[in-house]
């Protein structure tokens, strides 16, 4: 074999390299574009701001709350409870499926309309499925002396707020 | 003048315009009937020819048939619903009254959206029963029968977002039932049903995504879905109709 045709066949060894190469670039640079647009995809349909009302309300002044009451706000899912040693706020949101319960003063539970769970006034689950109590909402006075509840706060029941 | 008649036919189809819309062929032989059939848009998803027995009432009970046409009656009375419908929180269940008693016609088109929507989905799954109950999945349909499956979850996710939209207590609670169901999800759940809803709650952006979700992208893919599965009934051999004559001999 002649030097001038192993210089052609380097050539054409070299070439295909070449071409391998641009091949390569091109199939990478679609993976990452696409990947980026996956990325991109995800962060759209997750929105950034929400125009949802806030996890914290006001509950109005405790005395509004008869001794010894459940009193559900069906506009908060919150229910707040005057116990004689203080009051507490329960989510009113069933754990099971996340209906709005009900207090049923007759039998002094909290009833889930949708599949029948039932709570007593302390949230503790008495039947049904729920696979979890009502959780109690963190709660506390403000400067006015009003009760607040943060609703996206839970705490470990037990803990009144005395007046 | 019945002669004039034909005449004047015969001429159109041999104008320039016809010829230019039509492309087949024209007579009356089997390859101009079979041409005619391939190169229409509509027809060409369905065989050339057909066997008599595959057409009986007794092999499919139309059940297929009459899906798509409850789906048919879906995508006109919702395209006219959707002239009258605002997807926003304080418009939603106005409108959906309005429909039905402002709006002439409204209650009408509005009950026969609802109605074909139940009919759908239970002759999606009458359609499903019968071929299983025939066999009709089996090699060379099992490509088919998977497809249908995507089908009626597409189906069953249209019924799901539709039932939001009226917007009143029944939607709203299924809604949140249903996306609480998507959160028990193991690890992700959350992350769905808050990509879901566009929030923590069903609020607007929830109904504005539903909305999206039951008019655009849901009905698109059902349409592309279902030409595919029309498309491979005619690649796999024609409805599946086993033959019962005592000698297997074609009808």
């Amino acid at each position: 074999m002649s030097d001038e045709n192993r210089g052609a066949e380097d050539q054409k060894a070299s070439e295909l390299n070449r071409r391998q190469f641009f091949v390569k670039v091109g199939m990478t640079s679609i993976v990452i574009a696409a990947a980026g647009t996956g990325v991109f995809a995800y962060e759209f349909l997750l929105p950034n701001v929400l125009y949802e009302p806030s996890p914290v309300v006001n509950a109005g002044k405790p005395d509004r709350y008869p001794p010894n009451s459940v009193t559900l706000d069906p506009e908060t899912a919150i229910y707040v409870v005057r116990d004689p040693d203080g009051y507490f706020a329960l989510s009113a949101v069933c754990t099971h499926l996340g209906c709005l319960t009900a207090y049923k003063p007759e039998l002094g539970i909290i009833a889930c309309p949708c599949h029948g769970s039932k709570f007593n006034r302390d949230g503790v689950k008495i039947a049904g499925p729920a696979p979890k109590p009502l959780p109690w909402l963190r709660m506390w006075l403000n400067d006015d002396g009003e009760l607040m509840v943060d609703r996206s706060t839970q705490i470990s029941s037990k803990q009144l707020v005395r007046v | 003048m019945a002669n004039n008649i034909q005449h004047y036919l015969d001429e159109l189809r041999h104008s320039r315009v016809w010829r230019s819309v039509f492309r087949s062929g024209e007579g009356a032989s089997n390859l101009h009937r079979a041409q005619a059939v391939q190169s229409n848009v509509f027809l060409h998803l369905f065989a050339v020819k057909s066997r008599r027995r595959m057409l009986e009432f007794g092999a499919t009970w139309y059940l297929g048939a009459l899906t798509f046409g409850t789906f048919l009656v879906l995508v006109v009375t919702g395209i006219l619903l959707m002239l009258y419908y605002h997807p926003s929180v304080p418009q939603a269940y106005a409108d959906m009254k309005d429909l039905q008693f402002v709006v002439s016609s409204g209650v009408f088109l509005r009950n026969l959206h609802r109605w074909s929507a139940h009919a759908m989905v239970l002759l999606v799954f009458a359609h499903m029963f019968k071929v299983f109950y025939r066999g009709a999945y089996r090699p060379p349909r099992e490509f088919n029968w998977v497809i249908g499956v995507v089908l009626l979850l597409v189906t069953l996710l249209l019924s799901y977002t539709g039932y939001l939209l009226p917007w009143d207590q029944l939607s709203y609670w299924a809604v949140t039932v249903g996306s609480n169901i998507a959160s028990a999800v193991p690890v992700i759940g959350h992350q769905i049903r808050f990509m879901m809803l566009g929030g923590n709650s069903v609020n607007a952006n929830a109904l504005l995504r539903f909305y999206v979700l039951h008019c655009m992208i849901l009905p698109l893919f059902a349409i592309l879905l279902i030409a595919v599965h029309f498309w491979r009934i005619r690649k796999d051999g024609g409805l599946y109709a086993p033959d019962t004559s005592a000698k297997g001999k074609a009808k």
